[in-house]
């Protein structure tokens, strides 16, 4: 949890907000994220975002259901409560597939989605800054980090060139706190420049 | 240009023109949110309510007297419940089929009714949860289906039944579906959030919405996830469904061992799904007033899914009374061609009733105009439901009604009003749900309408035209420079 001072640009059109972004990028300013409505395919590749490893969790967790279905039944039926079910096999494969089955969906679904509420910092009662309310709307908002050295008329002047359709500078908390959206945020400042 | 590149020319639009931008699409879509109840919204509700009711007191009287208050009997040993429970288990098929499959398969028209329908699955799969629970009688030991160490002398359940396999499959079904819709959903609720006035609704909207930002990397993620979550999806409900025949095909019961089971029973839960989804949406939208984001379109490619699963159950159908004749069992035989398909036995009448509305009525669609007719297509979905109903009313109830021993025949199975009212119970449970869904959640995926906006609303196909003309164009521009 930490304040830091950022400066946001507002875009209309994801056609303008792609070379925004690369312009921004190469002249050297630091964009803390950019917020969409709906998710742009590309712009991950465009912020020089790694891509998520939540597929390989997803493989963990459903091998894991699988091994616990296969070792649960198998110990149940062959050491702690061996039971004869008209002659068939203790070992009897075939008929744990579907619960197997079952159990591999389950573990991979629950883990991997647990696994993405954790990541994203995301949970019922979990209060962040939103730069931008229109950012679930129709706006995309960039926001530049500013640094002791950051000039902020600079930053503001270039977003302005590369499309900004609003500018504003927000000092806002980075992280997340348990809270409601139903309480005024204390004001830590807002300027609009644009 | 590069976001244009997927889309093809040939394909309809899946907005209408009248949706031309990314505000409009989230005030056409919240605004039923927004708005107070309108007074057809209050009589269904209060329908629902009392449905639910009877079903309430249906269930009680049940709990108080026993499982005998209903007129299971030898040999019909299963009734309306299991009917009811395999209905309402295949008509949860088909949200998922829409989010899941369609969404592997690329199909961009999932985004106009994946939602509704992936809340219609959930609510139906509680309404079949209903069934087996209340039928075990002594509901407080329900939880003895669970596998766990216990002090009843390490009494496990037995994993090679497929009693059993229903009680994961159908757990691991609800788990997912809620999983996948709600996950879909968080953005949305957002876009509530942050658009709400009152307090109580930025309260509700701000806990159900986990603190949503959309940001770029929990984009990346949140697609990763639908993707992958999808994927499990899919091979999950193809065998929901396959487990559910399991309960009948791995018996010896004339009738019901038939290895025809899993796919038959999978391809008319697919049927009986996109016919709910039909009911619901055709509804949904002419009173929401979302005609422009769920389209003629949309309407004519399910009730090819229709016509399509509607066949395939036929053939089965067909297959079966080939089988009983070919294989030459007398049982076998005996179960097809004396309790089903002769109209003078006493359910004969169910059978045909079943052919009628599963196999002829839908052929209907062959035709497009049928296809796009908001009338038929309403008195179809209805049609394929009874149809449907019928199906397992008569697998169920035919195959046990006379069986091997002639002396236990004079009991013809008729319900009683508990079991009745137990039904309709479930119609309230489901339609309740419903309701107060489509009066609090965002009945269509806002943010996968805005997705496909700009690649297949019918505002920006035209001009996807001429970006594609310009970059062809520009190739041959360059190409006849660098020769």
């Amino acid at each position: 949890m930490s304040v830091k001072k950022f400066v946001v640009g507002i875009f209309t059109d994801e056609q303008v907000l792609f070379p925004a972004v690369k312009r921004v990028r190469s002249a050297g300013y630091k964009i803390h994220d950019v917020y969409t409505p709906m998710p742009i395919h590309g712009l991950d590749d465009a912020l020089g975002l790694r891509q998520t490893s939540l597929h390989t969790a997803g493989f963990i967790y459903g091998i894991t259901g699988t091994t616990t279905a296969l070792s649960c039944i198998g110990w149940i039926f062959n050491s702690d409560w061996p039971q004869n079910f008209g002659g068939k096999s203790h070992f009897d494969l075939p008929a744990w597939i579907p619960i197997t089955f079952e159990l591999t969906v389950l573990f991979s679904a629950v883990g991997m989605v647990l696994t993405f509420c954790y990541l994203c910092q995301i949970a019922p009662f979990v209060r962040k800054h939103h730069f931008n309310l229109r950012a679930t709307d129709d706006q995309f908002t960039m926001v530049i980090e500013c640094t002791e050295k950051s000039n902020e008329a600079e930053i503001a002047a270039f977003l302005g060139s590369v499309g900004a359709v609003g500018i504003n500078t927000q000092i806002a908390e980075t992280g997340w706190w348990l809270g409601r959206y139903d309480t005024e945020l204390p004001p830590l400042g807002q300027k609009e420049l644009v | 240009m590069s976001l244009y590149a997927y889309e093809s020319q040939a394909r309809p639009a899946l907005t209408t023109e009248e949706v031309k931008d990314y505000h409009q699409i989230t005030e056409d879509i919240v605004r039923p949110i927004e708005a107070s109840p309108s007074r057809l919204w209050w009589i269904g509700f209060l329908v629902s309510v009392v449905c639910l009711t009877i079903g309430v007191i249906s269930v009680y009287t049940q709990v108080v007297y026993g499982v005998g208050q209903w007129n299971l009997n030898r040999t019909v040993g299963w009734g309306w419940d299991i009917t009811n429970f395999v209905w309402w288990v295949g008509i949860g098929h088909a949200g998922t089929l829409i989010s899941a499959i369609l969404l592997l398969f690329r199909q961009g028209w999932r985004t106009g009714v994946n939602r509704a329908a992936e809340a219609m699955t959930i609510f139906a799969v509680m309404c079949a949860g209903q069934f087996p629970i209340w039928h075990m009688g002594r509901v407080w030991m329900a939880f003895f289906v669970m596998p766990y160490p216990n002090t009843r002398g390490a009494l496990w359940p037995n994993f090679n039944s497929p009693l059993l396999w229903d009680v994961f499959a159908i757990s691991t079904y609800f788990t997912v579906s809620l999983l996948f819709w709600y996950s879909g959903l968080i953005p949305d609720l957002a876009t509530v959030r942050d658009r709400a006035k009152l307090k109580w609704r930025k309260l509700m909207y701000g806990v159900l919405s986990f603190g949503w930002s959309g940001s770029t990397k929990h984009w990346q993620r949140h697609e990763a996830l639908s993707l992958v979550l999808a994927g499990l999806s899919t091979p999950l409900v193809l065998s929901v469904h396959t487990i559910v025949s399991f309960d009948f095909a791995t018996s010896v019961i004339p009738g019901w061992h038939t290895t025809i089971f899993p796919p038959y029973f999978v391809a008319g839960a697919i049927f009986s799904g996109f016919a709910m989804v039909q009911t619901l949406l055709l509804v949904t939208r002419k009173v929401l007033k979302l005609e422009d984001y769920i389209t003629l379109e949309h309407i004519e490619v399910m009730n090819k899914v229709i016509v399509l699963t509607g066949s395939i159950v036929g053939v089965a159908y067909l297959t079966e009374l080939f089988i009983a004749w070919y294989g030459q069992n007398k049982f076998e035989s005996w179960a097809f061609f004396q309790n089903r398909a002769n109209i003078f036995s006493p359910l004969g009448w169910s059978y045909y009733i079943m052919m009628g509305c599963n196999v002829l009525s839908p052929q209907i669609f062959w035709f497009r105009k049928m296809r796009r007719n908001i009338t038929v297509t309403f008195f179809m979905s209805i049609i394929v439901n009874v149809g449907m109903w019928f199906e397992r009313f008569v697998i169920i109830v035919t195959s046990i009604y006379r069986d091997y021993l002639p002396s236990s025949w004079s009991t013809y199975y008729r319900p009683t009003v508990w079991e009745v009212g137990f039904y309709i119970g479930t119609f309230g449970l489901f339609f309740t749900c419903y309701f107060l869904f489509s009066k609090f959640f965002p009945v269509i995926a806002i943010h996968e309408i805005r997705h496909i906006l700009k690649k297949s609303g019918d505002v920006y196909k035209e001009k996807m035209g001429e970006a594609e003309k310009e970059t062809v164009d520009e190739f041959a521009h360059e190409y006849a420079h660098a020769h």
